[in-house]
């Protein structure tokens, strides 16, 4: 089963895209541009839709996604995370 | 993929879809009379909405623009419109009539609502028996016009729903068809990947004024980043973080092949085949009524959350590949891609299925939206009245 995917082999973050991923899931990754998989472990509960994080991350770092930069952390978030509005925000407006 | 259909052939060349006759309203004030005429003749549609009155200056060129190419487009075969006085009506009229196609005007000052629904309702009856006489055709495949706009999005509509879209407009602009998208704050993050896409730099140029107008408006108004507003609460809750992701999964929708030919202003039609971007509001039955105000036959909607947007005269395709939305509002999904995400579809094979149901829905099958009643006619105001 594929648990979440991205877009890019850059990306930072991917998306869960089936239900009830919990923390301790080891999660399989599809890398839709490659057609490739990679093995992650979730360390949170995420909902279906939402982001988990590729690598750790640091407040100021540039998130990856579709390879382009999607926004910047303002809150440390580890592999295995949810990243979302909590810990990401827009670089514009 | 086919190379035909079967539409409706229309005076003026352009080809519909669908047969309506629809009873427009200028203005609030006429909404009472055209819902009393499509009550009067079954089969005829009236259309209301709030505005017509006191506008002024680009707001109202863009009032009659939208009122004008809705009655014009091919998916109407005739029209009968109401105004409160004769001098506007008649605008809307004489444009509508450019088409070739039959339209009656209708003032209701000096005559009240008795008189006028009596004789609006005379027309409608004629118009539709008249309509109802036309048979389709089969018409060539570049002669259908596609447009594309998402809603209620989430990240699967960026890996699964949106490229779905983009896979289909990659087919469809090599087989010659009229494409569009717009969304014009939705593309901020991507602006520069779109302006790469155009076909020249006076593309390009036109499609950066566009996109630097809006973001001076949102400057100008913003009281936040527009979290919640821009990207939705929905869209959050969905999982889309961030305006710039948002974007970057909107922009899958135009593929990976097709070129940005040129540029819209709002309810504008094309001159032309080819992919073109119309500036306008993210703001899902704004777009979608201002695509079937520029004449455009057939629309695209990818949705992650389960948008459940129709249009009164324009049929809306919904795709999804979120498998909880697919599973939950299946009576919402025209064409399932949730196998996008799971490896048991490939994008091309995707893109074929949109294909085959756009196929379908132009031969004559109600979308969903149609099905379920689905009107939502939302005109674009661009500032206050006088």
């Amino acid at each position: 089963m594929i648990h979440c995917v991205l877009h890019d082999p850059q990306d930072s973050v991917a998306v869960v895209v089936v239900e009830n991923v919990k923390a301790g899931t080891r999660l399989t990754g599809l890398v839709l541009d490659l057609d490739r998989t990679l093995e992650l472990d979730c360390v949170q509960d995420i909902p279906i839709g939402h982001k988990v994080a590729l690598r750790d991350l640091a407040v100021g770092d540039t998130v990856i996604k579709y390879g382009v930069d999607i926004g910047k952390v303002v809150k440390p978030i580890r592999k295995g995370e949810h990243a979302h509005v909590h810990n990401i925000k827009t670089k514009r407006w | 993929m086919q190379k035909t259909f079967w539409g409706y052939r229309r005076e003026n060349g352009r080809v519909g879809v669908r047969n309506h006759v629809i009873v427009l309203p200028v203005d609030d004030l006429s909404n009472a009379a055209a819902e009393a005429v499509a009550n009067n003749i079954k089969g005829t549609l009236a259309i209301p909405h709030p505005y017509g009155r006191l506008q002024f200056g680009a707001d109202l060129d863009l009032h009659f623009r939208t009122l004008i190419g809705t009655g014009a487009n091919p998916n109407v075969a005739a029209v009968v419109v109401i105004g409160i006085e004769d001098g506007w009506t008649q605008k809307v009229v004489d444009g509508i009539a450019r088409t070739g196609k039959p339209v009656a005007g209708y003032g209701i000052e000096l005559h009240g609502d008795h008189d006028t629904i009596m004789r609006a309702s005379k027309s409608a009856k004629e118009f539709l028996q008249w309509a109802t006489e036309k048979h389709r055709v089969e018409c060539a495949l570049n002669e259908l016009w596609v447009s594309t706009k998402c809603g209620e999005s989430d990240t699967t509509s960026g890996c699964g729903a949106n490229p779905t879209v983009g896979d289909a407009f990659d087919k469809l602009y090599e087989a010659g068809c009229t494409l569009l998208f717009g969304e014009t704050s939705e593309i901020t993050g991507g602006e520069r990947l779109v302006a790469e896409r155009c076909r020249d730099d006076r593309v390009r140029a036109d499609f950066m004024r566009m996109f630097d107008r809006y973001q001076a408006m949102i400057n100008r108004h913003k009281t936040s980043d527009l979290s919640e507003s821009q990207p939705t609460k929905g869209n959050i809750a969905g999982g889309l973080t961030t305006i710039e992701e948002k974007a970057l999964g909107n922009i899958q929708k135009i593929g990976r092949k097709c070129v940005v030919d040129g540029v819209l202003d709002k309810a504008e039609e094309p001159t032309g085949p080819g992919l073109w971007f119309m500036d306008s509001s993210s703001a899902a039955a704004e777009m979608v009524t201002l695509c079937a105000a520029s004449g455009f036959a057939v629309h695209f909607f990818p949705t992650g959350q389960g948008n459940v947007i129709g249009n009164p005269i324009l049929p809306v395709i919904k795709i999804c590949a979120n498998p909880r939305t697919v599973r939950t509002m299946s009576e919402h999904v025209d064409v399932d891609t949730s196998g996008l995400l799971q490896r048991q579809l490939t994008m091309s094979q995707a893109g074929d299925k949109l294909l085959d149901m756009m196929f379908r829905t132009a031969n004559g099958r109600y979308t969903a939206a149609e099905a379920l009643g689905h009107r939502e006619f939302v005109l674009t105001r661009l500032y206050e009245s006088a």
